[in-house]
């Protein structure tokens, strides 16, 4: 009921592991994945006041190396990879020439010659191609994502569940998108805090081979601390509480960051980059649509795809939606219209005015109009 | 999904729920949209929607009718849909228009042999 068979789908080292958990199966950009082990709510609830664990070794990563590699991060993402230190981990955006956005990254930097890129799971091929289609610099590009499993620690027990695992280290002084390279147990890892939960937590790199060695460490430690394993369909309810966007759902080639409420992320200032042209213009002249968030105002759930109105008027469109397990009310992005004959949403834009001349929407689901309100992201914050 | 509603007869009303196998693999019921009482449905048409945390899931009747009565408790406890299937999560009850269509649903052996099947 839950989808097609996984046969042809590629897995993860984990996948025997997940399978042992009975997990329920999902297709995710051509990998099959636990969608969850126990339930949904269960899993999220547990991540907000225990800790959770996830196998996200389909996210892929990718090695720029060499003299020019700053100089290259800096031409084909949007954030300035110049602010980052060694150690540090930044949000950024790869975009295409007229704005759109390739894809959402993590950038972590080892050294000035050494970065890293985590994307997204169907972008892997895609974001090589781009990156070796714009490598004139001629850094050394390697896709390491085959070579790495990805296993995420997220609640607010990670950290004492991690640190007596971390010998020589005190893993809670790592700060927020910081990392460090370290053992857990004997495996060598990268050790990252950060997450797409908006908890506490840290996100763990270690080599292919070691995966499973990694996971049965963690998991007695997770589960006797009331915490459980974690599947995508949790992983997406928290990443909407706390207003992370998903590629693919609320951004694509056809996004800006701009449109997707990601400006903080764009440093036009710090010189050209590609895209750059095409971002400045769009925020000199203004966006026509823009990324908000809503709550419902009924118990109806808003999904992706259902058109949202205002006044009657037909404004936009759900980019992600879903109920909220900690808020207990039903939550989601829109991408809504921006323009001069529609005041009240420039305004949700540019800045300040009456709450009620931009708040409330109506969300068509299944044929009637439902209410909802815009509301500010995240809709939750933890950590 | 297929369709997993159950049909239990008591002289020409049936009362309609789904299945424990369907609330399990729905799981985490968080919305019911069922018909107003005075609708008449038809079978295997849809007459409502389950939602769960991850999806929505469309609701068939499993015989025509005039629905006479819906499971008010839902709209604020849909999860009693999960708890008792059978009990409490029903759905609505229907005055029969065709009692005979009850003889072109499978029997519960027949439906435990077909939910076999299906894994």
């Amino acid at each position: 009921m839950l989808g097609k068979g996984t046969a042809v789908m590629k897995r993860t080292p984990l996948y025997d592991i997940h399978r042992a958990l009975n997990a329920k199966w999902t297709e995710f950009g051509g990998w099959a994945m636990p969608l969850q082990y126990s339930s949904i709510v269960a899993e999220h609830l547990a991540v907000r006041a225990s800790v959770g664990l996830f196998d996200l070794s389909h996210m892929g990563e990718i090695e720029v190396r060499g003299e020019g590699a700053g100089r290259f991060l800096q031409k084909l993402s949007t954030n300035d990879s110049s602010r980052l230190k060694n150690g540090q981990a930044q949000y950024s955006l790869l975009c295409n020439e007229t704005g759109g956005t390739v894809d959402d990254v993590l950038v972590y930097r080892f050294t000035d010659t050494r970065y890293m890129l985590v994307v997204n799971a169907a972008n892997i091929a895609k974001d090589f191609a781009w990156m070796e289609t714009h490598n004139d610099i001629g850094v050394n590009l390697a896709d390491r994502s085959n070579d790495t499993v990805l296993i995420a620690l997220q609640g607010p027990n990670a950290i004492e569940i991690l640190n007596p695992l971390v010998p020589g280290a005190d893993i809670s002084e790592i700060p927020f998108f910081r990392f460090t390279e370290s053992r857990i147990a004997d495996i060598p890892a990268l050790i990252s805090r950060t997450g797409y939960t908006g908890e506490v937590g840290f996100e763990l790199y270690v080599n292919a081979a070691d995966g499973k060695e990694l996971w049965h460490i963690l998991y007695p430690a997770v589960t006797a601390a009331g915490g459980l394993p974690v599947g995508l369909g949790a992983r997406d309810t928290l990443r909407l509480e706390a207003g992370l966007r998903l590629y693919g759902m609320d951004m694509d080639e056809q996004t800006t960051p701009l449109e997707a409420g990601l400006s903080r992320f764009v440093k036009l200032d710090k010189g050209e980059f590609i895209g750059s042209d095409a971002l400045l213009a769009q925020k000199e002249s203004g966006v026509a649509r823009r990324l908000v968030g809503f709550q419902m105002r009924d118990r109806a759930v808003a999904r992706a795809g259902y058109a949202v109105y205002q006044h009657g008027a037909r404004i936009g469109t759900v980019t992600s939606g879903a109920p909220s397990p900690t808020l207990k009310c039903n939550i989601g992005f829109a991408s809504i219209t921006v323009s001069r004959d529609n005041r009240s949403n420039s305004i949700v834009a540019r800045g300040p005015v009456p709450r009620a001349r931009y708040k409330a929407i109506d969300i068509e689901i299944r044929g009637k109009l439902r209410p909802a309100e815009i509301v500010k992201v995240p809709f939750y914050r933890g950590e | 999904m297929e369709s997993h509603e159950w049909a239990r007869q008591e002289e020409d009303v049936a009362t309609i729920g789904i299945t424990d196998y369907a609330q399990a693999e729905i799981q985490d019921i968080v919305y019911v949209e069922l018909p107003e009482v005075g609708m008449h449905v038809r079978q295997k048409t849809e007459f409502g929607v389950i939602e769960s945390v991850k999806a929505a899931f469309d609701l068939y009747a499993p015989v025509s009718g005039e629905v006479i009565a819906v499971n008010d408790m839902l709209v604020d406890a849909p999860e009693h849909v999960n708890i008792s299937p059978y009990e409490d999560g029903w759905l609505i009850k229907i005055r029969m228009a065709a009692p005979a269509e009850l003889g072109a649903l499978l029997d519960a052996d027949s439906y435990q042999a077909h939910i076999a099947d299906e894994n």
